[in-house]
């Protein structure tokens, strides 16, 4: 290694640990807030270390019967699972056949799909609201279950994936008489494993973290998901930033238990829908 | 399709109908969802925009007077709103873009010199992509207060004023960006990390052998090797600043006055909130910004397909 080389490696230490600080900062003092007394909370000089060390903020978020938190948690976990598992379903079943299948019009109706992609979510806010409360699905988890499954995201990741994958393992199967449902479901779909996670954990975490589509189509406190109950709590609670920060410290911890263990997943899937997308 | 006569064959007829059947019964379920929740919306918009509309009651015609009372009817009342919130989302565009792609592109970079600790780096700047907008705009509502934040505290401790970030322009737009800086670059930044592992070696060592330092290797080597990436994190970052819409309600409330109220925002007071909502003119404004937001797309499109 030439010195020019040590060099920038240093020049970019320096500058990564500036950056760090800005990113780290904030964190650690939304922890720090949520574990003092709300009365410590404001104090002036402010302590990074909390005085008194208490959990009470977040034992009063769960306790509480005015702000059902544990209900919202419960929201946007049914809501997030539910609509992941369809997901990959039907997006898996889609991208087989639009991969390893053969029939008239396979890549016009596959691209023409895919063009879709280029509708920008907000021209369908307004039509799709008056179509759930046309259904009568205003307030019910079918209006943050089924709209979303009409993506056509996971059928462009998924059949990248699915195309990659040798034909002599199908064709083998075939001429022992399989069917191609048993093809899709014993051979490929155990294969595309790795895309199939990368996938789950898109569709996951944008449905957890969804906003303004909950924030519409649910009225009644009850069933609101995570984030618009955070989001109208932060008017309820009259700005007690303690028991806020515990609430926000809770909203986080699925989503980063998730990354810690796919974090690999994660960056392989952006790198490879970004670049290819 | 072929069928055969009688019974004698029935192994051929059966495969050729079921062939025929089968692609259908693997792309059936997504396309019915496609068709209802976004074929059909995308027509049904259109046409609740040629109407007066709460939701409710009947759709009553009114021809063009939606897109007139946003785009040229200078004495509706609804012209000044748009445009004030088509401002908004302007200046949040041109201020944000910049620094969501400069950030990203200098930690990328210094991440793939491969200083110790990069993985930590890497991991901590993505990690606040992973949480909702409202978790992040509460963060920094509670950094920014004006009283109690932690920015004032320090500001206040160099015998400077309490800034108002929250409630006074320019200020506003400075919170706006930063927690928007802050939750979102990690993407923009793992592309640019791709690109710049695709980017061979050899041409840095040939720019070495030709006696180009560091900054001219960036110039000639670096930002050429990310022209793709490049040009695909602009047109996205661009689209998703143009669909800003949480931060502002939740920090500013769209203030002080109508600062903020950029265009999503605005579309969901009038569509979604007060007692007579106003499907119609939503659908109006959605239109509009939606042919802004496709024809971004269409550039994009025009590159990528240029480049190959």
């Amino acid at each position: 290694m030439n010195n020019e080389d040590k060099v920038s490696k240093r020049i970019s230490l320096v500058f990564l640990c500036v950056m760090a600080l800005f990113w780290i900062l904030p964190l650690l003092w939304v922890i720090s807030t949520s574990l003092k007394p709300e009365s410590q909370a404001i104090s002036w000089p402010i302590r990074w270390i909390p005085e008194t060390l208490t959990f009470e903020n977040y034992a009063d978020v769960f306790m509480r019967q005015d702000v059902p938190v544990m209900r919202w948690f419960f929201n946007s976990f049914f809501v997030a699972t539910v609509h992941t598992l369809l997901m990959l379903l039907f997006n898996s079943m889609s991208a087989y056949a639009f991969s390893r299948l053969r029939f008239r019009g396979r890549d016009v109706l596959f691209w023409s799909l895919m063009g879709t992609m280029m509708i920008p979510p907000v021209m369908n806010l307004v039509p799709l609201y008056g179509l759930i409360s046309t259904l009568g699905w205003v307030n019910n988890y079918a209006a943050l279950i089924f709209p979303g499954l009409a993506s056509v995201f996971g059928i462009f990741l998924l059949r990248q994936f699915f195309i990659g994958i040798p034909a002599e393992l199908e064709e083998a199967a075939r001429i022992d008489g399989a069917s191609a449902f048993y093809i899709y479901w014993k051979i490929i779909l155990p294969l595309a494993k790795p895309s199939l996670i990368v996938l789950a954990l898109f569709t996951f975490m944008a449905n957890w973290n969804d906003y303004l589509w909950p924030l519409i189509v649910t009225t009644s406190a009850d069933m609101r998901t995570l984030p618009v109950g955070l989001a109208i709590m932060q008017g309820q609670f009259n700005i007690q930033f303690a028991k806020l920060m515990a609430a926000t410290v809770l909203s986080a911890i699925p989503v980063i238990i998730l990354f810690v263990f796919a974090q690999k997943f994660i960056v392989k899937g952006i790198a490879l829908t970004g670049i290819k997308g | 399709m072929a069928i055969t006569k009688t019974g004698d064959q029935p192994p051929v007829y059966k495969r050729n109908w079921k062939e025929k059947l089968t692609p259908l019964l693997f792309i059936g379920p997504h396309l019915i969802f496609f068709l209802i929740f976004l074929a059909y919306p995308t027509i049904y918009g259109f046409i609740i925009s040629f109407h007066n509309w709460n939701f409710f009651g009947d759709m009553s015609f009114v021809g063009l007077q939606n897109y007139a009372n946003i785009l040229w009817n200078t004495d509706s009342l609804f012209f000044e709103y748009f445009w004030s919130a088509f401002r908004a989302t302007f200046i949040f565009v041109i201020l944000s873009v910049p620094p969501l792609i400069l950030i990203p592109l200098f930690i990328a970079i210094a991440i793939n010199a491969r200083p110790p600790g990069q993985n930590f780096f890497r991991a901590l700047f993505y990690a606040p992509s992973l949480l909702s907008v409202v978790t992040v705009v509460l963060i920094w509502i509670w950094l920014l207060d004006t009283n109690a934040g932690l920015v004032n505290y320090y500001i206040g401790t160099l015998g400077l004023d309490a800034i108002p970030w929250l409630t006074r322009t320019p200020w506003v737009w400075i919170s706006l960006v930063v927690m928007t800086i802050w939750w979102t670059i990690g993407t923009n930044m793992i592309l640019f990390l791709a690109g710049l592992g695709e980017i061979p070696d050899h041409l840095y060592e040939a720019a070495k052998i030709d006696g180009a330092n560091k900054i001219q290797q960036f110039f000639h080597v670096t930002l050429p090797g990310l022209k793709g990436p490049l040009a695909f994190v602009v047109v996205m970052t661009t689209l998703a600043s143009f669909n800003v819409m949480a931060q502002p309600q939740l920090a500013t409330g769209g203030g002080p006055g109508y600062e903020t109220r950029v265009l999503i925002l605005y579309i969901y007071d009038t569509a979604f909130t007060g007692g007579n909502p106003r499907a119609g003119l939503g659908a109006a404004m959605s239109v509009v910004l939606g042919m802004i937001l496709l024809s971004i797309s269409l550039i994009q499109f025009k590159l990528m397909t240029r480049e190959k």
